[in-house]
């Protein structure tokens, strides 16, 4: 699953991140927000407008990105 | 003569840096820039507990010493001992949050990784109590290797001890370590992620139950119906508030400088100096000083806004909205800060990664109505347009103001729309922002902001208008004019005024008009008080109308077309040098400040003249 499908207040692991497929900046960005292969993340909270972007809590920082990055973060999620 | 030694406060975005150099330093602070960067440099005095100077300086709030942006260059070749103009610091006070370890720790450990002397001020430890933390300061300055004070910098607590470890630090290491020089530890930001995760882990324990505040403030902020509501309601309570609550102080400002004009018109003699003082400087500077309570309300709203966290909210929400025109969500906050001033909002763009989407916000921010313009707008609408009803509890005028608030509103966004597709073409590279949690600013924190402002304001009205307004005042009374002519067109200005006018006539202008239109280029709201000089010498000739007010000459004086045309004017024309002088640091070079000042005219021009035409083939 990727991190965009991942219904709202529902953890889930990291499992891949397409570090190749970004811009070089937007990597950076990522890993500086604490964004790592087996974080646990959740994703909070919806922008209203068309849904996008989205909050996600990674570690104990709640991070918002658009849509379009998190298609590149997969997720698996955690056997409750 | 021995200098302070220089102590650097370095720290993640968010972590409450400005509010522990405010509680460090207090009032004695000095903001200045970089030399060749757009980097702000703010610098302060504090004392240690034996009396010992400190210079403090808070070094740009970054993620990493990765220089990606100009900020995250000037901390990275500060704390290395390479920005030209500063010196080496002879320790750092690494500032992290409580609530956020696992991310904060990670930079925490890049920075004491240089070897310099550090002391970390554990902040926020109140709001990681709220969430159910419990952080264990003696294991984590055991786990890092260097002393850890509990902080909470909006409340003052823990600055007395963080002094003391600070006196301690610069004893007993400060010269040796120097020597030596610091470098970087070249480790990979994952590893010391990593790193970091395993000590917050160590350090924190979590009391399970405990509800995270600003997760449930989120779901009536951030909801999908109420989440924008609230944010209207917002804005619309922040501009409500701007004439509503300013009314009372500025009544007083207006008789405190009636008064002062009386009085000097009392005690000198009538001559050269006494018209100079009267009518050049009190009248002039009062037109414009009356406007400071309005705009210290803006920036009120602003700073609360910000200190609060909501902002980032604004932004998230907003995100899609300035998505449709090129731009990210990033955007709406200096656009936001550029309703008080687009000085503060272009300057705020330098948190906007993307170069491209920081040319276009920096293009379009002087579109959105700034506070300057508000006192051109209230003089002509309190002039032109009458008080008449037009809904229960809506009035004509405020109704026309609103206007002009969603006209520069829509301008700018038409105008990014159009930049990002011609000038500004460019992929974009979406929107990623940390979303900080709720906070209660301290009231002390707010004001200083505030008492800044308030000193940058009566600077410039000191300066800049007070100038305009003097050299405006000594053009338009010289030559004096014979009877039976007007002075403000026998005059020097009025023999410029008069070559303007052949420029501006077509779109309904006056003479007047054009006499105030170059010293309005120094700053909008010299438009009013160089209206007020010219009116106030032309009433010199015609004693009975010294006494009327500026508005009552102008509605007689003014076509409702031509003032329709004036506002037009003020929505798109890109009057004010601080602007095109930001302008020109932030893009390193003249080329945009020429394009924006040219698109600018050239919209308000048209925009101008064609409200100028319809309005009168209307009849109006």
């Amino acid at each position: 699953m990727r991190l965009d499908q991942l219904p709202l207040n529902r953890p889930a692991k990291v499992s891949a991140i397409a570090w190749d497929e970004m811009a070089q900046t937007t990597a950076k960005r990522l890993r500086e927000l604490g964004f790592d292969e087996g974080v646990t993340v959740e994703a909070v909270h919806v922008a209203p407008f068309g849904k996008d972007p989205i909050a996600c809590r990674v570690g104990r920082m709640t991070v918002a990105l658009r849509r379009a990055q998190a298609q590149q973060i997969s997720v698996e999620a955690i056997a409750a | 003569m021995n200098p302070a030694p220089m102590v650097a406060l370095v720290g993640n975005p968010n972590a409450g840096k400005s509010a522990l150099f405010n509680a460090l330093t207090g009032a004695r602070q000095k903001v200045g820039n970089y030399p060749g960067v757009t980097v702000e440099r703010k610098a302060g005095r504090m004392s240690l507990p034996d009396g010992r100077p400190i210079e403090l300086v808070d070094l740009p709030g970054t993620y990493s010493l990765e220089p990606a942006s100009p900020d995250e260059q000037v901390t990275r070749d500060v704390v290395l001992g390479k920005q030209s103009g500063e010196r080496l610091p002879s320790a750092l006070v690494i500032v992290i949050d409580a609530t956020n370890l696992d991310n904060h720790l990670r930079f925490a450990l890049q920075l004491i990784g240089l070897g310099l002397p550090v002391v970390v001020a554990l902040n926020m430890v109140d709001m990681a109590a709220r969430d159910g933390l419990t952080i264990d300061a003696a294991r984590l300055a055991k786990e890092l290797g260097v002393p850890v004070i509990p902080t909470v910098a909006v409340r003052r607590r823990g600055v007395e001890e963080l002094k003391a470890a600070l006196s301690e630090k610069l004893i007993g290491e400060g010269a040796t370590r120097i020597a030596a020089g610091p470098g970087i530890v070249d480790e990979d930001i994952v590893v010391l992620q990593r790193r970091a995760r395993k000590i917050a882990l160590a350090t924190t324990t979590e009391e399970h139950g405990a509800r995270r505040w600003s997760h449930r403030i989120d779901a009536i902020a951030l909801h999908p119906v109420m989440g924008p509501a609230l944010l209207a309601i917002i804005l619309f309570v922040m501009f409500q508030a701007v004439f509503a609550w300013a009314q009372t102080p500025m009544d007083a400002i207006t008789a405190l400088f009636d008064q002062i004009g009386k009085w000097v018109d009392t005690v000198l003699p009538a001559g050269f100096l006494r018209s100079l003082l009267s009518e050049g400087v009190i009248k002039g500077t009062g037109a414009v000083i009356v406007f400071l309570p309005q705009i210290l309300i803006l920036f009120f709203f602003i700073l609360l806004l910000e200190a609060t966290g909501y902002m980032v909210r604004a932004a998230f929400m907003m995100d899609r909205v300035m998505a449709r025109v090129g731009l990210s969500g990033r955007a709406f906050i200096p656009l936001l800060s550029s309703f008080a001033c687009a000085v503060p909002g272009i300057m705020a763009t330098r948190t906007i990664d993307d170069p491209k989407d920081r040319l276009t916000t920096i293009l379009i921010a002087p579109l959105t109505t700034c506070s300057a313009r508000l006192p051109v707008y209230t003089l002509i609408i309190g002039a032109c347009i009458p008080a008449r009803q037009v809904l229960p509890g809506i009035g004509l005028q405020g109704l026309v103001l609103f206007g002009l608030y969603v006209l520069g509103v829509c301008g700018a966004l038409l105008a990014a729309l159009v930049l990002r597709r011609t000038v500004t073409k460019g992929p974009s590279h979406g929107f990623m922002m940390e979303m900080p949690k709720y906070q209660l600013p301290s009231i002390r924190d707010v004001a200083l902001g505030l008492w800044t402002r308030c000193l940058i304001f009566l600077k410039r009205a000191g300066t800049i208008i007070l100038a305009s307004n003097v050299i405006l005042w000594v053009l338009a009374s010289y030559p004096v004019a014979p009877a039976g002519q007007k002075q403000t067109e026998y005059s020097i200005a009025g023999h410029i005024a008069s070559a303007i006018e052949v420029v501006v006539k077509p779109i309904g202008f006056n003479h007047n008009i054009a006499l105030a239109l170059p010293p309005a280029m120094a700053a909008r709201e010299v438009a009013v008080s160089a209206l007020a000089t010219t009116y106030a010498i032309d009433a010199g000739d015609n004693e009975d109308a010294t006494d009327q007010a500026l508005s009552g000459r102008l509605s007689k004086d003014w076509p409702l077309p031509t003032a329709l045309a004036f506002l037009m004017w003020f929505v798109f024309a890109p009057q004010c040098l601080s602007t095109i002088a930001v302008t020109r640091r932030e893009t390193n070079g003249w080329k945009w400040p020429a394009f924006m000042v040219s698109y600018l005219f050239v919209l308000a021009y048209v925009a101008a003249g064609a409200t100028f035409w319809i309005a009168t083939w209307a009849g109006l």
